[in-house]
């Protein structure tokens, strides 16, 4: 009877700490995107009643709507070079035997382990070196540098033996080379190169310190926000974060949809 | 396994699936990085750097006391802010892994961490948001008569290690529960049977088991929470600067590029000696 109660009790708890966690992490979307339809000048309460006008404002800021577009544009392209030269190496050190296979490994991923601050810093002082110029490619260069180790990780680490059976099977055939890798490799790994593109996009989509060091007149989103901030406390910055945060939340549900679900047992 | 080389030793076809990866990652940062270092033994002089071959900005780092004292900052915070972590993470993983229905789980759990996906520049100004002095918190205070003055929250050490917290307990959350679902539940049947009660089990069987998951979640912590210049930056203000901020400063305002690559160098180094005391527990995970 007591452990019983003692367990009711325990639940009871569980239960309030996890609404109040759940109410922590939640706290600051919810202000954000409430405040975003704020009918008045400040994203403070009290919540004066439901308007979309800065949203309205957002689409006409031509400012904003580039940068959205560069940001789409240097994630898709960034991302898409990321996963073919992270798979391609993926393919070449899980089927053959190369001399300094560690190493070549551990050169790959280290990238991982280094604050995007300082991979950005080195960029930048390397491009100014060379003069080439801060622009939306050289963000795009640095945005492949950091997401080129995960989407290696990710399609090294599923690259199994069963695969290779069938990759061996179709040059048995007579398959060429490329023949192998588009037909038969390309279409087994599909799940995890498309959770690493889509990874990727969501890293790009987000990351601001590479883009604000290597960006100059063409800015991403996050860079254009980050100039928003200046004006302080402002109901369309309320508004072009949730818009961030809504495409981001969108990505990261098609990922869980439609390649997460694949590996949950039924 | 590697494929029988049907063309004999010579055969340059592997290289060519892994050259273009490693290429770039040798251009696009290992160049970078080797400039960086040269760099940050040069110095600069009005406009131009000058390669003046010298440790005087490594020496400039222990003889400026701010230098020094941003570093401090910034272990600190880092600190609190992992242990902080950790302490409302676990509870959290625990219960998900253990008092919800296994079919609710996995949705718990994206809930858990769905604000992750917000950019460092959103998830920060909402803070500044909840946290200003008219803000929800202050404005809820005050409301219900807990305090006259609205709390100077925002612009504060306080608020970055709010702002902190906040994303890492969602990624803690994630690297606990992911180890506390892998425990196999007849280890709990077994303590049971030897008589040991809920919290001895936990103490002696659950926590140790969940150590790894702790340390490679607490090391990614540190990492991503020193190297971090957006939420100290929006929320903490200029007042006591940690590392981040100093290396930008010294960009910003000054194009001191030997100066931001000296203290970019020396955070490293610290990043390293924390990977390195961490190493034995870190590689826990892989056996």
């Amino acid at each position: 009877m007591r452990a019983g109660q003692g367990m009711r009790i325990g639940n009871i708890l569980a239960a309030f700490y996890a609404a109040a966690i759940y109410g922590f992490i939640f706290l600051p979307v919810v202000v954000l995107v409430l405040f975003s339809f704020q009918d008045g000048r400040f994203p403070i309460p009290p919540f004066q009643g439901f308007s979309l006008r800065w949203y309205e404002e957002l689409l006409a800021d031509r400012r904003l709507t580039a940068a959205l577009v560069n940001s789409v544009f240097v994630a898709l392209l960034s991302s898409a070079a990321a996963v073919t030269l992270g798979f391609l190496a993926a393919y070449g050190l899980a089927r053959f035997r190369l001399p300094g296979a560690g190493l070549q490994k551990a050169l790959l991923v280290a990238p991982l382990t280094v604050s995007y601050l300082i991979i950005g810093m080195g960029l930048l002082i390397t491009f100014n070196a060379i003069g080439f110029p801060r622009s939306l490619l050289a963000a795009g260069i640095g945005h492949v540098v950091i997401n080129m180790p995960l989407c290696f990780a990710i399609v090294f680490s599923q690259m199994g033996e069963h695969q290779a059976n069938a990759e061996r099977a179709a040059r048995d055939l007579g398959a060429r080379e490329w023949q192998v890798l588009a037909l038969v490799t390309v279409p087994m790994m599909w799940p995890s190169l498309f959770a690493s593109f889509f990874l990727s996009m969501t890293f790009s989509w987000d990351e601001f310190i590479i883009s604000f060091l290597l960006t100059r007149f063409d800015v991403t989103l996050p860079v254009e926000i980050w100039n928003m901030l200046r004006s302080g406390l402002n109901p369309k910055t309320n508004a072009a974060g949730s818009l961030v945060f809504g495409i981001s939340v969108v990505l990261v549900l098609m990922l869980e949809l439609t390649v997460l679900r694949r590996r949950r047992p039924a | 396994m590697a494929i029988v080389d049907r063309r004999g030793r010579g055969d340059m076809r592997p290289w060519a699936f892994v050259a273009p990866a490693l290429l770039w990652t040798i251009a696009f940062f290992c160049v970078p990085f080797a400039v960086m270092a040269v760099v940050s033994l040069w110095e600069r002089v009005g406009t131009e750097l000058v390669a003046s071959w010298s440790f005087a900005n490594y020496a400039k780092f222990f003889a400026r006391g701010h230098f020094l004292q941003a570093m401090l900052n910034s272990l600190e915070v880092t600190l609190i802010v992992t242990v902080l972590s950790i302490l409302l993470a676990y509870p959290l993983a625990w219960i998900l892994a253990e008092k919800v229905p296994p079919r609710w789980q996995r949705i718990g759990l994206v809930c858990a961490i769905l604000p992750f996906w917000t950019s460092y520049v959103v998830r920060s100004y909402a803070w500044v948001l909840v946290l200003a002095n008219n803000g929800v918190v202050n404005q809820a205070l005050q409301g219900v008569g807990l305090v006259d003055e609205p709390l100077s929250l925002a612009n504060s050490r306080t608020a970055t290690i709010i702002g902190f917290v906040h994303f890492f307990v969602m990624l803690l959350t994630l690297t606990i529960y992911a180890n506390l679902v892998q425990l196999p539940k007849n280890y709990r049947r077994a303590a049971a049977d030897l008589g040991a009660g809920s919290v001895a089990t936990f103490v002696h069987i659950i926590l140790p088991l969940t150590l790894p998951g702790i340390m490679v979640g607490a090391f990614l912590t540190f990492v991503l929470c020193i190297g971090d210049y957006i939420t100290p930056q929006i929320l903490g203000g200029n007042s006591e600067l940690v590392m981040p901020q100093l290396i930008m400063l010294q960009i910003g305002r000054r194009a001191d590029f030997p100066t931001a690559s000296a203290l970019a160098i020396l955070l490293m180094v610290v990043v390293t000696l924390v990977y390195v005391a961490c190493a034995r527990w870190l590689k826990l995970e892989r056996a």
